[in-house]
């Protein structure tokens, strides 16, 4: 491809039932573009859980999707608390989840660990009552 | 061996019958941060949670198929998803450990000492 192409996704707040479909989504797309699928699950188990942080925490929010020859950029932005300590937040256990979140399976502490295990760069922008952005990038070798 | 091929040797029961794939190994866990992030591609996931997000993951993650134990029920919005995807659920009402010793029974996957 000569051009990035961009997708925008709407992630709903509170919606267990959709979350997960932008990921789904982009999946699909990068396997028609034919990508590995190394980058392909590398991209989807983060971007899902960027999608479910946004569900248990934030009310939704908008993931910005950029696909080019390089890899994958994923932009997720939300309106909500914000992070209080990044560096705690970004520890594998640690969560903030309610017991109602963690009876689905979720709220183990591993979804920004995961996030950068899984992808080649990750940088968190956030501020207390504003929101959050998660900027990720997946290299396509 | 093919998850469908797998169903009938262990009796197991088909809840959805998905995409017949191929099966690596097996793979026990139900906590789906967890299981998102290690459960390996064409592996054939154990597990007793049963919301939609376990259809979420097994896609994301390209298992093979999703097996319900000690007699777990997936609800109907999951069954629902894992038609839409072609994802195959199987249950056994053997508890996770007896259902993973089964299968690995059958693929031998699991190397010991």
């Amino acid at each position: 491809m000569s051009e990035p192409i961009r997708y925008v996704f709407q992630v709903d707040g509170d919606d267990f039932m959709s979350a997960g479909t932008a990921s789904a989504d982009v999946k699909k797309i990068l396997r028609q573009l034919g990508f590995s699928s190394d980058v392909i699950r590398r991209t989807a188990i983060a971007m899902y859980e960027g999608e479910i942080n946004m569900v248990i925490h934030a009310h939704g929010g908008v993931a910005e999707v950029e696909i080019s020859d390089v890899g994958v950029d994923i932009i997720l932005r939300d309106k909500g608390p914000g992070i209080e300590n990044i560096e705690l937040a970004m520890s594998e256990g640690y969560s903030t989840a309610k017991d109602t979140i963690r009876a689905l399976g979720f709220g183990a502490g591993m979804g920004l660990p995961n996030m950068k295990k899984y992808t080649d760069e990750m940088h968190i922008e956030t501020e207390l009552g504003v929101g959050t952005t998660v900027y990720m990038k997946v290299l396509a070798k | 061996m093919t998850t469908h091929e797998l169903a009938q040797r262990l009796g197991w029961k088909v809840l959805i019958s998905g995409e017949d794939r191929e099966v690596s190994r097996g793979y026990c866990g139900d906590l789906l941060s967890w299981v998102m992030g290690r459960a390996p591609q064409d592996s054939a996931w154990i597990t007793v949670m049963t919301n939609i997000n376990v259809a979420a993951v097994a896609v994301l993650c390209d298992v093979a198929c999703v097996i319900f134990a000690q007699g777990a029920q997936p609800d109907a919005t999951l069954r629902e998803r894992a038609e839409t995807e072609g994802l195959t659920l199987l249950a056994t009402e053997d508890d996770i450990y007896a259902a993973a010793v089964a299968l690995d029974r059958v693929l031998n996957t699991v190397k010991t000492e």
